[in-house]
């Protein structure tokens, strides 16, 4: 889902006559110690191009999400073209390439919560936020993603704030646990 | 005497790694370390009732246990051999408590075979798997029979894949295993895309020995040395449970060189999904761990014939792996006697939705959909009306009241036009919209196509907007037929399972559900209530006081009526902002998923 956004988001700052457009500048200057740390993650993997998607997840789990300059990077060191990198972070939705809030609100969309009423959970959070699902508040504090069943079904609806999961969350429920990270 | 807490993904998310501390810091207190253990286990099945908490030897069962409620066990069970009867689970039908699960609606009919360790050991512990036997059909695989042997005994014990497609494991071994190939790989297929399903999941959590001991066997049998599992990056325990397993298996000799001190030796590696549900897909799964986008492709060639950097493949997934050292140690025989006359074995399924006993759920095959739902599953939530079940997820379709009798296998789900699918399985009551559950699952195969193909790129993305049309009132009659044309279409040309399977949730519906389709089309009605677009701001003629206040405030002038005199709202005009059942004082204004059209012209 997430990826959707952030392809267009990506177009938008490539293209030159988007001057009034509202999307975030992702655009980031790597310092030295950055690239020295990709270098070695990507040389943990021997360079091997096989194993970009492992590379891929090391270096989110380090960043938090993977910026344009960051794949470049990790294209020179892999030895294969940056559009191959950007193909593969782009076709799987676990992979950002926006950095997420602080307080990542992921919110279960899987079968078992959606017929007990996930989808108003979300409809709140965005309403209470004002942000739409793949973005981060202004602030930098929150984020909105959908997942697909963590496996606490018996808990249905299920609202992840980064490993914290909150079961049988009502649409009044929202607010609280906003608020429980606002202070 | 051991205190085992439940420590499965459900049970976690309400606190069970603070109970299970809590118990230890008490024991410690009373000083009972030693004579009491505290072991955190995989899921019990019974996630509904979580955190769950056992005692043996005496196997009570308590549910729903709070930290707080931890010194009371220590004080009442543990020191003075008193149950704490309030814990216990409370049987609906006879208001009686029960302590041993055995005796339990939810456990009755289940037989556990490949959650036979599940929430009966310390997953992270290997002494605990091989005191129950973990390994021990590779040790005998390894000395007593040859791989042809081997592959026959897995061939006569029935077992067929359980990841979806049900191909018999042990001829997909014997195909594999006549490559002449000079390296062969073992992959477990452990992406489990169904939104709503943990089947796989909970085995890798509680019991990730089988399915390693498995792979073993399976690369013994086709000769392969290396083993991969694929593994979503969303399944943290898992991932970080097959870690600590694959080392301890390690360092016991029971992977790597030389095992159990023959010529076979046998590795296992992780590689990581990263969130794409058309990798579950065999060939997608493949590029996806060569480190390329997941697209699949077409078969032939088949895994088996090159697969893994081109290499022959054997890919099953973890719940049939989970299956085979029981099927080595019990025998062919003991398992083909379980079951039906082409579907052996049993299967897990995770059972979600409108349903009292929310869990994970292990049956005989044959079972029927009712025992599953009013036995096991104790029956609709807040006493509401059955209405369907979805078996099989995104590529699986909704079965009906008439279809509760079916006994449950490969053969007979997908006669009634639904598939076994890898076990996810919800319920749905009484004020479900089916239409709305054909486009919930249609979105969700729209966001997951993988585009390769347009049958499935944009058939499925016309179909959603069928759908959506449908369920906001703006569809044609004509539409309904579309609908199924196009279904048929896709079906027939798309290139692999994700697009050929996906219109099922829209036929199926159809096919059982053809009048709810039929009212939202003629009537622009829907009966559940759940399409807010067809849903009316009703005026009650009772109740209305004729206060004027709702005309005032209706932004698009809708509302007619004199002082004091019932007003009435002009549906055409309508758009539905609801500002007058909120200004209304007197509970006049109600949502109503019809309106008489004798006061009101459409
Ligand atoms: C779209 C799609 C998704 C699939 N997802 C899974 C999955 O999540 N897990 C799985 O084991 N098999 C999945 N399969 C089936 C696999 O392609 C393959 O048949 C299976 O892993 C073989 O193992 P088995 O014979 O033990 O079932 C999927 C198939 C398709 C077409
Ligand atoms: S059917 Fe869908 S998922 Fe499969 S190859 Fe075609 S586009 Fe991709
Ligand atoms: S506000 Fe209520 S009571 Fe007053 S006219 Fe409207 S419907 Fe009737
Ligand atoms: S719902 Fe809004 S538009 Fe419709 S009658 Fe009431 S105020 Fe007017
Ligand atoms: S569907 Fe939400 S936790 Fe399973
Ligand atoms: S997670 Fe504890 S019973 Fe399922």
């Amino acid at each position: 889902m997430s990826t959707k956004t952030n392809t267009e988001n990506h177009i938008a700052n490539e293209c030159p006559y988007n001057g009034s457009l509202p999307e975030v500048e992702v655009k980031i200057k790597l310092t030295a110690d950055k690239i020295e740390k990709i270098d070695a993650i990507c040389r943990s993997f021997d360079n091997d191009p096989g194993e970009l998607i492992n590379v891929l997840h090391e270096t989110q789990s380090e960043f938090g999400y993977l910026p344009a300059e960051v794949q470049d990077v990790i294209a020179q060191n892999l030895r294969i073209p940056v559009a191959q990198v950007y193909g593969v972070v782009s076709f799987y939705s676990f992979f950002t390439m926006t950095p997420k809030g602080e307080h990542p609100i992921s919110i279960c969309l899987g079968t078992a919560c959606y017929v007990r009423g996930s989808e108003k959970i979300l409809e709140e959070f965005k309403k209470e936020l004002k942000i739409e699902v793949g973005e981060t508040t202004p602030d930098g504090k929150f984020s909105i993603n959908c997942l697909r069943c963590v496996g606490a079904c018996g808990l249905a609806p299920v609202v992840m704030v980064g490993e914290r999961v909150f079961g049988r969350v009502s649409p009044e429920g929202v607010k609280q646990i906003i608020a429980e990270y606002n202070n | 005497m051991h205190i085992l807490v439940c420590d499965g993904t459900g049970c976690r998310s309400s606190q069970s790694g603070l109970i299970s501390e809590m118990f230890r810091d008490e024991l410690l207190r009373k000083g009972l370390k030693n004579e009491v253990q505290v072991i955190r286990t995989g899921c019990f099945g019974f996630c509904e009732k979580g955190p769950i908490v056992k005692i043996l030897p005496d196997n009570t069962f308590y549910t729903q246990v709070r930290p707080e409620d931890t010194a009371e066990i220590i004080d009442e069970h543990i020191i003075k051999g008193r149950k704490v009867t309030r814990l216990l689970y409370l049987d609906p039908d006879t208001q009686e408590y029960v302590s041993d699960s055995k005796h339990m609606g939810f456990y009755k009919k289940q037989l556990r075979v490949a959650l036979r360790n599940c929430g009966l050991i310390d997953p992270e512990n290997i002494d605990e798997a091989i005191a129950r036997d973990a390994y021990q059909a590779l040790g005998k695989v390894l000395s007593e029979y040859t791989p042809e042997q081997t592959i026959d005994i897995i061939k006569r014990s029935g077992l067929r894949g359980r990841g979806g497609a049900g191909f018999p494991t042990g001829l997909k071994w014997e195909i594999t295993g006549k490559n002449p190939a000079d390296r062969k790989y073992v992959v477990c297929n452990a992406d489990e895309g169904d939104p709503g399903a943990f089947m796989d999941r909970s085995i890798l959590e509680g019991d990730p020995h089988s399915v390693l001991e498995a792979m073993a066997i399976c690369g013994y049998c086709i000769g392969a040395s290396n083993g991969l599992i694929y593994v979503r990056a969303e399944y943290p325990l898992a991932v970080k449970r097959l870690k600590v397993a694959i080392e301890q298996a390690h360092q016991y000799g029971l992977l790597g060189e030389h095992i159990f001190g023959t010529d076979f030796s046998f590795d296992i590696k992780l590689r990581y999904g990263a969130g794409a549900f058309v990798c579950g897909e065999e060939t997608a799964l493949i590029h996806s761990m060569e480190g390329k986008r997941g697209e699949p492709t077409n078969k032939p060639p088949f895994p088996s014939q090159s697969g893994y950097l081109g290499k022959p493949t054997n890919v099953n997934n973890v719940e049939t792996f989970a299956n085979v050292p029981v099927i080595i140690l019990k025998g062919a025989e003991w398992f083909s006697s379980i079951g039906t006359e082409k579907s052996k074995g049993t299967k897990v399924f995770a059972l979600a939705g409108k349903i009292n006993n929310v869990g994970l759920i292990e049956v005989p095959m044959g079972t029927t959909l009712r025992e599953i739902i009013f036995e096991i599953g104790g029956g609709i939530k807040n006493g509401k009306k059955f209405k369907a079940i979805q078996t099989g997820g995104p590529s699986g379709g909704c079965l009906t009241e008439k279809h509760l009798d079916t006994p449950i296998d490969y053969e007979s789900l997908t006669a009634a036009g639904s598939m076994m699918g890898s076990g996810g399985m919800i319920v749905l009551d009484e004020d479900d919209c089916m239409v709305s559950v054909a486009k919930y699952y249609l979105g969700f195969i729209v966001e997951e196509s993988c585009g390769k193909c347009a049958p499935c790129r944009i058939g499925n993305k016309r179909l959603y907007e069928i759908l959506e049309r449908i369920t906001k009132g703006k569809a044609v009659p004509e539409d309904l037929d579309k609908l199924r044309n196009l279904c048929n279409v896709i079906r027939d040309t798309a290139l692999c399972g994700l697009g050929q399977t996906s219109p099922n949730p829209v036929l199926s519906t159809l096919n059982n559900f053809i009048e709810e389709y039929e009212e939202h089309v003629f009537e622009k009605k829907c009966r559940s209530g759940q399409c807010h677009d067809l849903l009316y701001y009703v005026i009650d003629e009772e109740e209305c006081t004729g206060c004027g206040a709702c005309k005032r405030v209706c932004p698009v002038n809708a509302i007619s009526g004199e002082k004091k005199q019932p007003h009435i709202i002009d549906q055409k005009i309508c758009i539905k902002c609801g500002s007058c059942m909120e200004k209304c004082q007197f509970d006049a204004i109600n949502l109503k998923n019809e309106y008489k059209s004798t006061t009101v012209s459409v």
